[in-house]
């Protein structure tokens, strides 16, 4: 299953320097300067030029923890793990860093800090050996930086290690191939990627004989009736549930 | 200054997957049972097909009290025992049964005579030298009519291999003789286990569909399996796994006579001046509670038996209830079912639906089901191969070596073999040892402040070569049904905590290296009975839940019996 025909709708990350500054500028100035920025100019929201889809800043979600340049690091840090290559979309179109900024500050949130030691060790190792950010360096040299630390920690960075490589590599993993619930795995891509045909109520003997295929749910498990939290309608009978499911 | 409640007959400590079965033969003879549990209700609705919730973040079981009372573990006493991620139990009503794998497993005949059959058959001396193993109390044919009693009454599926000494072609050649067959018949293969089966049958092997608490068909009020994955710690969507808290509990809860509490977190277990038991002490929120009764049955699990026994400290017992022999705690093991194969296919296997229990077993290298005569182990494993896989987990999958484990390369090598990878742990059995044991942490506290169990226990040679043995097994069957590439875990080392968990109350006949009697009440505390796998000996080479069920019942029915000597 191949995602090679999929166009690449979110420029978050690399390569998408102006918004990026502009979120960089936002969040430099603190919230009072933002709301300043917003309403005493009055040019965000009056008048505002006609744009094309190319041009328009993409709708973002909120980090729920993660700085911007935190964010952008761990984008281009996942993008390597799993990239968007010739075999189709990676972790960045798949949104692994918006599944892994939900659950920092969530359940997750013992492992913050040592994201916040690893990504800024990362950008500081990046801008004192190459003179650049991490994310905006060219991919072999982002490449060449993981490939070190994967083998040894990096000389006069101790938190750039294995340890710390495996646990990126295992919630880019986590974000992309998750249900789309969590904040990754943007339109199935994850799924996709792997063939899994997606989560649904029933699996009939032909759907797993051997050499069927089937097509792919396309739903999250929160699509299917039978999970709502809201109890209206779901009886409280054992078979309840499944009866208004199925 | 705790509130004293009015006195009941009986009260059980956790409604999971033993004490939940156990409320169902003392309220069918009239008893007043008031059952307590450290968690809540749980419904269908929160199952959803969700590998984030189940698999990653532990939900629910990660829920009240357990999450604050995760045992330490070390090999032995030259490490400090150090805590784990997890903790292996829930609480809730239905406990662990509400998202366990549901095998239902009968043990082999040998399990419960396996001191006695290896002397026999080999020589005293191929018992391992440091084994504290005994033969059970009781045999398998005294266990047998509550095996049946469990399977009736909670809804087990599976194929009989001998029915009165029949032999039946769907089932194990090698299961001790059952009164009759099982009140459905199996899960339904797949496509996967049918070439798995076939493979199997080339080697000269005898494949059948192993039991499940699930059902396989309407049974009563609940529907057959719906085959759509995430059984493996998730709950039933439609309550097709015959968890406590959809059988027996509803079922016990129609007589009026048993009173569920939920979130209610037991502090000690109390007694008189003889050591007889007179009740439980519990908080709920900030309120502490007395209930007294005649009889109590623990039931909250190997780690949590043992800590409340310990706990329970009074004149009368100053090292914890029941343990004046210094025995509770002792012969502790945690099943090995590690060592695991993996094999790669070269074709995809179609195995993203089903579940653990719909799988197919060998019991050809299990128990003494094989001559060890010119081999260095006694005991065995049970191959168990079946369908289910989950996006993430395959996304997982060991690289066999073949490409590196990130980057394109990688992401490639993911695309292609997402399907085509098989995983088999391996059920092995597991002894008691001399230095295996649990006991309370010296440091490590809940957030009461109460001390967690501290697990010091170690797989020994022989544990360690039945997974030689069986990876071997493993791998031929695996290439026989056309996989191409292997990887094996490692053999094992430290005894982690884990939901097979046996001993710590063990059950024998002589109260000098045992907690309870033959019927699972303690030889010092005469009306405290023991319930769950805490009270088995020996793991066998294959799930725990279905025995710990059954001796549950067993437990339940002599108080029934035995009602005015057992509480005077």
């Amino acid at each position: 299953m191949s995602n090679k025909n999929k166009t690449r709708k979110d420029e978050v990350g690399p390569g998408a320097a102006p918004s990026q500054s502009r979120r960089n500028l936002l969040k430099g100035v603190g919230l009072s300067g933002a709301a300043l920025l917003a309403t005493g100019s009055g040019s965000l929201s009056a008048q505002p030029a006609p744009v094309t889809s190319a041009q328009r800043i993409p709708v973002r979600e909120a980090f729920e923890t993660l700085t911007a340049l935190e964010s952008s690091t761990l984008d281009a840090f996942c993008s390597r793990i799993l990239p968007s290559d010739e075999n189709g979309p990676g972790a960045h179109e798949a949104r692994a860093v918006h599944y892994i900024d939900r659950a920092l500050a969530g359940p997750m949130s013992s492992s913050r800090e040592q994201y916040g030691i690893g990504l800024s060790a990362l950008e500081n190792y990046s801008l004192e050996s190459k003179g650049m950010s991490f994310h905006l360096l060219p991919e072999p040299e982002q490449d060449a930086i993981i490939e070190a630390m994967v083998d040894s920690p990096i000389e006069g960075y101790s938190m750039l290690n294995g340890g710390f490589f495996f646990m990126v590599r295992t919630h880019t993993i986590d974000g992309t191939f998750s249900d789309p619930y969590y904040g990754g795995n943007r339109d199935f891509i994850g799924w996709d990627l792997l063939g899994y045909p997606g989560v649904r109520a029933v699996a009939s003997p032909d759907d797993v004989s051997q050499g069927s295929a089937l097509a792919p749910s396309r739903q999250s498990a929160y699509d299917m009736p039978t999970h709502l939290k809201d109890p209206v309608g779901s009886g409280s009978s054992s078979t309840g549930g499944a009866a208004n499911g199925h | 200054m705790a509130t004293e409640l009015p006195k009941t007959d009986v009260v059980v400590i956790g409604l999971g997957a033993v004490g939940g079965v156990a409320v169902l033969p003392l309220v069918n003879a009239g008893l007043n049972v008031i059952g307590l549990e450290a968690g809540g209700w749980f419904s269908n609705r929160d199952f959803a097909p969700d590998e984030v919730r189940n698999n990653l973040r532990d939900w629910p079981q990660q829920v009240a009290k357990a999450k604050n009372e995760i045992p330490t573990v070390r090999a032995n006493i030259n490490f400090e025992a150090v805590q784990g991620g997890g903790h292996p139990m829930m609480n809730g009503v239905g406990g662990t049964s509400l998202h366990y794998w549901a095998q239902s497993w009968r043990l082999n005949p040998w399990d419960f005579k396996t001191a006695s059959a290896t002397a026999e058959r080999y020589g005293a001396d191929r018992i391992p030298e440091d084994s504290t193993v005994e033969d059970w109390p009781i045999s398998y044919e005294d266990l047998e009519p509550y095996y049946d009693r469990v399977e009736y009454a909670l809804g087990v599926s599976g194929y009989a291999g001998n029915i009165n000494g029949q032999r039946q072609a769907n089932g194990s050649p090698f299961e001790g003789p059952r009164a009759r067959d099982y009140p459905m018949p199996g899960l339904r293969s797949s496509g996967y286990t049918d070439m798995m089966s076939d493979a199997a049958r080339q080697l000269g092997w005898t494949p059948f569909q192993g039991p499940a608490a699930i059902n396989s068909e309407v049974y009563g009020d609940r529907p057959g399996c719906f085959y759509h994955g995430y059984c493996d710690r998730g709950g039933c969507h439609v309550n097709a796994k015959s968890s406590t808290a959809v059988t027996t509990i509803p079922e016990a809860l129609k007589s009026g006579l048993l009173k569920v509490v939920t979130h209610a977190r037991v502090l000690k277990i109390l007694n008189d001046a003889d050591g007889r038991v007179t009740g439980v002490e519990y908080l709920m929120g900030n309120q502490v509670m007395f209930q007294p009764a005649d009889a109590v049955m623990l039931a909250s699990h190997t780690y949590e038996n043992v800590r409340l026994l310990m706990l329970s400290t009074s004149r009368q017992y100053p090292n914890g209830m029941a343990n004046n022999s210094g025995q509770v705690g002792q012969h502790y093991l945690s099943h090995h079912q590690g060592a695991p194969v993996f094999a790669l296919f070269p074709k995809n296997l179609n195995n993203w639906y089903g579940l653990p229990a719909q799988g197919v077993a060998i019991d050809e290298w299990a128990d003494d089901n094989f001559d060890h005569s010119d081999l260095d182990f006694i005991g065995g494993g049970n191959l168990w191969t079946y369908t289910d896989r989950k996006p993430i987990s395959a996304a997982k999958m060991p690289t066999f070596d073949l490409v590196p484990n990130w980057g394109s390369k990688w992401k490639a090598f993911v695309q292609e073999n997402a399907d085509r990878v098989n995983m088999s742990y391996i059920q092995k059995t597991t002894l008691p040892y001399k230095g295996n044991y649990l006991d309370l942490d010296p440091q490590v506290k809940d957030k009461l402040g109460f001390p967690v169990i501290r697990i010091t226990a170690q797989y020994r040679d022989n544990e360690l070569k039945i997974a030689q043995f069986t990876q071997d097994r493993m791998e031929e069957w695996y290439r026989a049904a056309g996989a191409t590439h292997f990887y094996r875990a490692g053999l094992g080392n430290a005894m982690g905590a884990s939901t097979h968990a046996y001993g710590g109350t063990r059950m024998g006949n002589d109260p000098a290296t045992n907690v309870t009697d033959a019927y699972g009440f303690a030889h010092e505390a005469p009306n405290l009975g023991i319930l769950g796998s805490s009270v088995m000996g020996t793991s066998g080479a294959r799930n725990p839940t279905l025995t710990a069920q059954a001796l549950a019942w067993r437990t339940a029915e002599h108080l029934v019996a035995n009602w005015d000597t057992i509480t005077r």
